[in-house]
């Protein structure tokens, strides 16, 4: 994407931890870019630590303290000399006062600007921006709900199933789907209570609710100079309350014509904003096809190890490479081979998927063809009960689907973890399942699937 | 301006006793880990003397020599400093007696010089930093010998 260059950041200090801190030193370790982990007193054990060059205690455990406490953040920056800084994802990535003090410290904050993450940040404004860019966007208010007496209006207007939603939200919280009428009441103060409390914004508007869609996704990246590529789908509708479990490149569900589609329009949602960095514009698609725009990602994701595999970049160092002033050569790039990624978390499957922290006492990883794993845990780590329950990452690759779906389930029957609960036994039924197999889901797929 | 840093509770733990002293305001932990008695570790390399390659950067280990000592921790990211300028004495020396509320020390990040003031009464056995050098947060400053 990026041509090869000389000139690079010098120090690379990681605002993040787990696999993702890992993942970002891995790349600036090939690159010749030195490394500074920050971690709170619960993560001193962790790997990223171990393998950074430089490490700096942030503060006790609690986020709040540590990996959002910003004075601290940039206090680690000061006394490290560190020239850049990686978010990762979560925690301060999509945050534009981080964005902002970094610049103004003389750090650069490897993303978007801070005025492209708050005009994608807020939900409303987003799709604002992208109805005049002429993407094509999901029926609703178009701006925040004033009353309940509006919300019944306009939920007329559109017609039910509607879904409210936090303009200030994420991760399924503040999100009510309203079937009829007489629920409308309820559901709205809800959400807005929820949103209060989760977000200190109440702030709701509404949307069509768009029945048994395809959560499929499309990759960006823009650099400084103004030009915008894609590189295909990912398809991200296996979710469980909106947290995504599985996520694949290429879609089961695409076509030639439909990735065309969506990939222009993703590509005219980062142009209208002059989008520098990787992101991602995540589409709601109907059975008939159609698609709508839901929501950008201002920041690299989870997920992106699907589309390295079958594009065959680093998307790390292609993010660092742009946010070293490199410019992209603005082709678009598309699957050559086809990857599925599944997401290990310390959940029991069998209890609600409760979260299972601990002490890891066996840990055996698969490996083969066609097999690669992002995880920052080993044999004997204990994992803190303060952060994210995801502890791995598996992605198959293979060059059909039917042949990703055997080399993950050959690996997932390797995978050993003891010492705590896994979503393994979840992934190994979901690789067998008929309806996985002919790549009949939507994301209302969990909602009928049980485990055995 | 002055960021006033309380060390806030205090924990001594000797076999099977353990005291715990908390003081009204709450805000930071300051625990003395009481292991094995091992060596004091010299506290974690960062910044600019920048470890050896390989070298994984970051312990902050309980340095207790002695069983009775107590450790005052860095309770901030910043540059340690002894004086509040280059031209006045030192806050404390070795042998010195601090008291309860007494500064021991600046910490400065980004142009804010924070006076850390001692939680503990005692005799300042040894100062594990030196001058001007960075700090992280936990980190190990002084140890005081409780009298």
């Amino acid at each position: 994407m990026t041509k090869d260059s000389k000139s690079t950041f010098k120090k690379i200090l990681i605002a993040n931890r787990g696999e993702i801190a890992l993942r970002v030193i891995r790349t600036c370790r090939e690159m010749g870019i030195k490394t500074v982990a920050v971690y709170s007193t619960a993560d001193k054990d962790s790997l990223h630590v171990k393998f950074a060059d430089e490490a700096v205690c942030i503060g006790r455990p609690s986020s709040s303290e540590s990996y959002l406490n910003i004075p601290h953040l940039m206090a680690a920056m000061e006394i490290t000399n560190a020239d850049a800084v990686h978010p990762g994802y979560g925690f301060l990535a999509e945050n534009a006062k981080f964005a902002e003090i970094c610049g103004e410290h003389g750090v650069k904050f490897i993303g978007p600007t801070p005025e492209q993450i708050r005009c994608m940040g807020d939900k409303i404004t987003a799709k604002e921006t992208m109805v005049k860019a002429g993407v094509p966007v999901v029926p609703g208010s178009g701006g925040l709900l004033g009353s309940v007496e509006e919300a019944k209006q306009i939920a007329k207007e559109i017609g039910y199933p509607v879904i409210l939603k936090a303009t200030a939200g994420g991760g399924g919280k503040g999100m009510r789907v309203v079937w009829e009428e007489a629920e409308i009441e309820k559901a709205y103060n809800t959400a807005k209570a929820e949103a209060l409390a989760s977000f200190k914004n109440d702030g709701v508007y509404m949307e069509k609710f768009v029945e048994e869609p395809r959560h499929i996704e499309i990759q960006v990246a823009g650099d400084r100079y103004g030009k915008v590529c894609h590189m295909s789908e990912r398809d991200c509708s296996i979710q469980r309350r909106h947290q995504k479990l599985v996520e694949e490149s290429p879609s089961p569900f695409m076509t030639d014509d439909l990735r065309q589609r969506m990939g222009d329009a993703a590509v005219k949602a980062a142009q209208a904003i002059g989008y520098e960095s990787v992101g991602t514009i995540e589409f709601l698609v109907d059975k008939h096809r159609n698609f709508y725009f839901m929501e950008m990602n201002t920041r690299i994701q989870v997920e992106h190890c699907v589309t390295e595999e079958v594009t065959n970049f680093d998307l790390i160092k292609e993010q660092i490479k742009i946010a070293a002033g490199e410019p992209i050569s603005g082709k678009n790039y598309y699957p050559d081979m086809h990857a599925i990624e599944c997401r290990i978390n310390a959940e029991d499957p069998y209890n609600d998927f409760r979260p299972s922290p601990g002490k890891i006492t066996v840990l055996h990883q698969p490996g083969g063809h066609g097999i690669r794993i992002d995880s920052h845990v080993y044999a004997g780590y204990v994992i803190p009960p303060f952060y994210d329950s995801m502890i791995a990452k598996i992605i198959a690759v293979a060059r059909t689907r039917k042949e990703a779906i055997d080399t993950m389930s050959r690996a997932l029957s390797e995978y050993v973890i003891e010492g705590v609960k896994t979503t393994i036994p979840f992934h190994q039924q979901l690789m067998r399942n008929e309806d996985f197999i002919k790549g009949n889901f939507t994301t209302k797929f969990f909602d009928t699937f049980k485990i055995q | 301006m002055v960021n006033k840093s309380n060390i806030s509770e205090l924990s001594i733990e000797e076999k099977d006793i353990k005291i715990t002293i908390k003081q009204k305001e709450d805000k930071y932990v300051t625990g003395v880990p009481m292991q094995q008695t091992q060596a004091a570790p010299a506290p974690v390399a960062i910044a600019s003397p920048a470890p050896s390659a390989a070298a994984p950067a970051a312990k902050p280990a309980a340095p207790v020599a002695a069983d009775n000592l107590l450790t005052i921790k860095s309770p901030m990211i910043g540059t340690f400093y002894r004086r509040p300028s280059p031209d006045k004495p030192n806050f404390v020396e070795e042998g010195d007696e601090v008291k309860n509320g007494k500064v021991v020390c600046i910490i400065e990040a980004m142009k804010l010089f924070n006076e850390i003031e001692s939680e503990i009464s005692g005799r300042v056995v040894k100062i594990l930093v030196e001058d001007s050098t960075p700090v992280e947060y936990d980190q190990p400053l002084f140890l005081v010998e409780p009298i």
